[in-house]
């Protein structure tokens, strides 16, 4: 029927427009993830009985929440023994009078929760993207490459936890903000990578880009979080370009120009100027200028070594991993030869290279002990697609 | 909601340590007022040495009773709060304070409800 049709189609537009607004709603007065994602299901199921019946309500989102909140209610009248369960009503019945069309937007406190100290780091991506984003977890595993069944557990005790320990839904007050907002920034950043490394994940880069993007308007004034989003966008601009027609690895140098996104690289360039001018730089927006430098090479075809070279040194003063120091040496000898990366690059501890792919892709690409080099990076590549590069650019490993 | 500071540290480095024991308890009595004017204190003990511990089981409605600690572990469970505050962010702020999370750790459990 058309009508079921277009209340099938309003409930799940509904759904993944507002789904993360009215979790965070609900959560954020009952201290309960699970029971929010629950009462939320039971009134979008109830939607999809009622409105092809009644008609789609003036205000479904308002709508959803007051039927979500009910069925709240009711559950935690049930368990009224519990003395957690009469705060959840306290709460929700106090709010009972707002006017729910214009109801408070608590989204930043429910990624505060995700990203919560007192959380496993591994479980913050993953919480996020199905509390705010409402991912099934199966798309979760997926992209994580991970067993469903497992990260479904997971997932749930760490909901048990946040209601169980009662982890606040608050926004961290301003001493704490840059840290905790670091683990927020670095959970997004994570959902990114998922698409980044691996051809034959699908990914979930749209998510990641959209939870930056949500960010930047939960906390405008936060230049690092404009600066993730512009980093974010660099990036995905540039991926129509990174795999050839026959899906093999295309190395950012070889990449052809006319097929980075224009639009994506203009939203990022605008998002990084709002970072900059907050004058509070940080590891992300020198990301992102990085990446900044490279897009220009679409109008200047050249690229400016010595300025990515100068943003590696800032970039590894705030944040000197060894990624960043690989990466930097790489920058350096595009920009003053190969004598002073393979100085950098043998001042790195031994250890933290040792299983480090691009540090021997690199020194295989320097031609530093070119051989050994180059059978270390094979032995820790595991994608086909830049195995197959690897491979066609400087040979297979040496046998025996 | 009660969350408990349980109190951690190695026994053996405090044993030894030389500090006079009214600079020793110093932190722990100014930590302990702190709590008190915060209004947040339910109670809070130091617990005698490991050393006088017994463990007791009733399995099978046989009681074994066995010297020493529940388990032999490089931290040893040295005292503890009883602390109420409103969620877990203001009870790991007040663990964080703990004189004894400068040389230990502090695990912070909420208290169950039954």
């Amino acid at each position: 029927m058309a009508g079921d049709q277009a209340a099938r189609d309003a409930v799940a537009h509904i759904a993944r427009a507002s789904y993360g607004r009215l979790v965070a709603w609900l959560a954020a007065r009952s201290g309960d993830i699970a029971s929010a994602e629950d009462a939320l299901a039971d009134a979008l199921a109830r939607a999809l009985e009622t409105w092809p019946r009644d008609g789609l309500p003036t205000a479904p989102e308002a709508w959803l929440m007051t039927a979500a909140r009910r069925r709240l209610i009711d559950q935690a009248r049930r368990r009224r023994v519990r003395r957690e369960a009469a705060t959840t009503l306290v709460l929700l019945a106090e709010e009972r009078d707002r006017a729910p069309a214009d109801f408070p937007d608590d989204r930043l406190k429910l990624l505060f929760v995700c990203a919560h100290p007192a959380i496993d780091p591994a479980l913050h991506t993953k919480l996020m993207l199905q509390t705010v984003l409402g991912l099934d977890a199966a798309v979760i595993a997926a992209a994580f490459l991970e067993n469903p069944a497992t990260l479904r557990q997971s997932l749930w005790r760490a909901k048990v936890k946040i209601r169980a320990a009662r982890i606040g839904f608050v926004v961290p007050e301003a001493a704490e903000l840059p840290d905790r907002l670091a683990a927020v920034l670095e959970a997004i950043y994570a959902a990114f990578g998922t698409a980044w490394d691996n051809g034959a994940r699908a990914g979930l880069a749209g998510e990641a880009i959209w939870l930056a993007q949500l960010l930047t308007e939960l906390l405008p004034t936060q230049a690092e979080t404009s600066g993730l989003l512009a980093l974010l966008l660099f990036a995905e601009a540039r991926k129509p370009a990174r795999r050839d027609p026959s899906g093999g690895f295309v190395p950012l140098s070889d990449q052809d120009t006319a097929l980075w996104s224009g639009a994506m690289i203009d939203a990022a360039e605008t998002s990084l100027r709002h970072a900059a001018s907050l004058s509070a730089p940080g590891r992300f927006q020198f990301e992102a200028a990085i990446q900044a430098v490279h897009a220009d090479r679409r109008r200047t075809g050249r690229t400016d070594w010595d300025a990515i070279a100068l943003l590696y040194e800032a970039l590894f003063v705030a944040a000197p991993t060894t990624g960043v120091a690989v990466a930097r040496a790489a920058a350096v000898a595009e920009a003053q030869g190969v004598a002073a990366a393979a100085a950098l690059l043998d001042a790195l501890p031994a250890d933290s290279v040792a299983d480090y792919q691009p540090y021997w892709v690199l020194r295989a690409h320097l031609g530093i002990d070119r051989a050994a080099s180059l059978t270390r990076a094979l032995a820790l590549t595991d994608d086909p697609a830049r195995r197959a590069f690897i491979v066609a650019r400087y040979g297979d490993a040496p046998q025996g | 909601m009660q969350y408990m500071l349980l109190i951690y540290g190695n026994e053996a480095a405090q044993a030894a340590s030389t500090l006079p024991p009214a600079e020793a308890y110093a932190p722990w009595i100014a930590y302990t007022k702190a709590l008190k004017d915060a209004g947040v204190m339910v109670t809070g003990d130091p617990l005698a040495p490991t050393a006088t511990a017994t463990t007791v089981r009733n399995h099978g409605g046989k009681r074994q009773v066995q010297d020493g600690p529940f388990a032999e572990t490089k931290e040893q469970l040295g005292g503890y709060y009883l602390i109420d505050v409103a969620n877990l962010d203001a009870a790991i702020d007040w663990a964080a304070k703990c004189p004894g999370a400068v040389y230990g750790s502090i695990e912070v459990r909420p208290v169950g409800m039954m």
